[in-house]
């Protein structure tokens, strides 16, 4: 789950990082009266979503009068901000972070995420703020300094002072660096994060070290004990498919193609989507439907495909080990039936009561396609899709 | 032989009591020789009762002290999974095949760096995961028994499903297995594919291995680069999320694709370089494999 840099800036706040004096905003009015309250005389307003990359797309502009916040919040509000992360379209902008301005000497990078190879919480550090960890790890992989914390013991002064020495840090500024990633380490374990970022980290002309961005993930397994984190949740900021999907316990991610998937379990998902590539088709959706394929559960996967206006065909592939494909294929005729579904569907069954399965979906009146293997289902969806463009 | 399990495997089942550990304890000892393998279970709250015969016990170390069992395999919901983790350990019992899934990956890291410090021998499968089965001895996990047939191919995956197509292919083709072993698809876990080629190397019973990856992390290339030097066995593999969107988190914890590393194709280039054969159409992995006997 992800939430916005003002909350995470809330979350640094509470575990004594500094992070410039600010607020959120919803509206101009509301901008205004918190740059009134900040004081001026340089304002930062901030394009709140939650991709990144929003400055260089101009969602983070400087105010430098009362005015310029109104005109600069004008502008950020409601516009359609596209960054790298997305997409063409772009994502509205409803939310705004209004801060003080930062006197800037210099940026840095720090970020936490558990290494799957340690099994540790990993602290990430580099001189190179204000660009993407990634790019820095492309071209100056020597620049990303790393630390393997014991979950333990937990993060050591001395292992801090080390790592602000190393992304150059002045001795005077050293106990304040100090604070900053004992404050994200704690934040990090006690939030259960995946992912906490802070980019840049700034160095002020008087020695202060300021968080000015905040990027946190939390793991989703972990949310049933933070209600604290899931009431930030922002449902604007998701895909309605999605959210959607979850209600019903599918595991659903839309993609740009035009055939839609429904598979049991995340790996034969995934082959099942990359088989339809390879037969030249472009799979609309990667669809989890896990391990009970009900009627209802099917009829709510359709539901989600169906509101894709690129869909052209339905691709099922089940395996039924415990599930028996007679079940399986009574729940996607109710289905089909249930969404009057119009596009052609593919079945791919596989495992116990296989053959029977296949006999209910021949005899049920409906034009569904079966198919034995996954690449001929593939193969079949793929030249069903022509047809239908055609 | 086989790796890990066979029919000479004593099992207590922790989460005996809930429906997913019922149903799937019930699958597993009507597969081949379950019902001498699974003799215990273990909740405090209803140690002296039994489930369909089977007596329960308050604790790991009670059910083993009683019953001699050396696994455990653990359906504890997400909350107490990590725990039924540790207690298996500090049991000392030989293997922890831990099915549930969604436990958060904080508890994972703590258990993890018990066992290290611990110097714990016990080896942990999962979690998340389908579980073990040697065919036509013992079936620890959630997989449909009945797709598999003995033989000596050996199978490892991250996934359940899609391991069971591999299977299914590799049966259909009349090649049987050794044994398969779900590894899970969390991004802190037990068993790697690397630890599960070397126990299939070590393998008199074992002629070849099926590895199937999924994009995330690094432990393809890892098993990869050992297994370019070390396995004396031909291995074919299969990558699944070649389509996959960066940053999207497809299903299982551990399958995204994050800052551009995990994709798919450096996988595959992974194991080729290594010389494991792999193929783009997971419908032609028990082909493949029977292409390199």
């Amino acid at each position: 789950m992800k939430i916005h840099e003002y909350q995470g800036k809330e979350i640094l706040r509470r575990y004594s990082v500094p992070v410039p004096r600010g607020e959120a905003a919803f509206s101009v009015d509301e901008a205004l009266a918190v740059a009134r309250r900040l004081g001026g005389p340089v304002w930062v307003v901030k394009a709140q979503i939650h991709a990144g990359g929003r400055g260089k797309g101009g969602g983070v502009k400087l105010a430098r009068s009362l005015e310029e916040v109104r005109s600069r919040a004008q502008e950020i509000l409601g516009m359609q901000l596209v960054t790298h992360q997305t997409g063409p379209q772009g994502q509205p902008v409803r939310r705004l972070l209004i801060e003080e301005g930062a006197d800037i000497r210099k940026e840095l990078y720090v970020g936490m995420v558990v290494d799957r190879a340690t099994q540790k919480v990993c602290l990430m550090a580099s001189s190179e703020g204000g660009m993407d960890i990634e790019e820095v790890a492309a071209h100056a992989p020597q620049k990303i300094h790393r630390l393997s914390i014991d979950p333990v013991a937990g993060l050591a002064a001395a292992d801090c002072d080390v790592i602000a020495r190393a992304i150059g840090i002045p001795e005077a500024s050293l106990p304040q660096a100090r604070a900053a990633l004992l404050g994200l380490y704690r934040a990090f374990w006690e939030t259960d994060a995946s992912l906490a970022e802070i980019n840049p980290l700034v160095l002020t002309g008087d020695g202060r070290v300021v968080a000015l961005d905040a990027k946190f993930n939390f793991d989703s397994n972990a949310l049933f004990r933070h209600p604290e984190i899931v009431a930030l949740r922002d449902l604007d900021e998701e895909d309605p498919a999605e959210i959607e999907a979850s209600k019903f316990d599918l595991s659903y991610i839309q993609l740009d193609g035009n055939i839609g998937c429904l598979v049991n379990g995340a790996g034969l998902a995934m082959a099942t989507m990359d088989t339809i590539k390879l037969y030249g088709g472009s799979p609309a959706n990667f669809l989890d439907v896990g391990g009970g394929a009900t009627a209802e559960k099917v009829t709510e996967a359709f539901k989600l495909m169906l509101r894709s206006a690129n869909l052209k065909a339905i691709l099922v592939n089940i395996f039924g080990g415990i599930m028996k494909c007679d079940t399986i294929a009574e729940g996607v005729i109710a289905a089909s039936r249930a969404v009057h579904l119009s596009v052609p569907l593919v079945v791919r069954m596989k495992g116990t009561n296989e053959s029977l399965g296949r006999q209910l979906l021949a005899e049920s009146g409906l034009p569904i396609i079966s198919a034995e293997t996954m690449a001929e289902a593939a193969q079949r969806v793929v030249q069903a899709t022509h047809a239908a463009t055609r | 032989m086989s790796i890990l399990i066979d029919k000479s495997t004593r099992v207590v089942t922790q989460g005996i009591t809930g429906k997913t550990g019922q149903f799937h304890t019930r699958g597993c000892r009507d597969y081949a020789f379950g019902r001498q393998c699974f003799v215990a279970g273990v909740n405090p709250k209803k140690a002296g009762e039994d489930f369909e015969g089977i007596p329960i016990f308050a604790s790991v170390r009670e059910a083993k002290r009683q019953t001699g069992v050396n696994a455990s395999v653990i359906y504890v919901p997400p909350a107490g999974a990590a725990d039924a983790i540790w207690e298996a350990v500090e049991a000392e019992l030989d293997l922890v095949i831990c099915i549930t899934e969604g436990i958060p990956v904080r508890d994972m890291v703590v258990v993890r760096d018990r066992m290290r410090k611990a110097n714990s021998r016990t080896i942990l499968v999962g979690p998340n995961c389908p579980g073990v089965i040697t065919p036509e001895e013992i079936k620890i996990g959630i997989m449909p028994g009945h797709i598999h047939r003995k033989g000596r191919i050996g199978v490892v995956s991250r996934s359940g499903t899609l391991t069971y197509e591999a299977v299914g292919q590799l049966t259909e083709m009349g090649l049987g297995q050794s044994s398969a072993v779900g590894i899970g698809g969390d991004p802190v876990n037990g068993l790697k594919h690397v630890d599960v080629l070397r126990l299939f190397n070590e393998d008199p019973q074992t002629d070849a291995v099926i590895m199937i990856g999924e994009i995330g992390g690094g432990d393809e290339e890892v098993a990869a680069a050992w297994a370019k030097d070390n396995m004396r066995k031909p291995v074919v593999g299969f990558i699944a999320g070649i389509t996959a969107p960066p940053g999207k988190r497809m299903g299982h914890a551990g399958a995204i694709i994050s800052g551009g590393k995990g994709t798919a194709q450096e996988k595959l280039d992974a194991l080729e370089a290594a010389g494991i054969r792999t193929t783009k159409n997971p419908s032609e992995l028990g082909a493949l494999l029977k292409s390199v006997l």
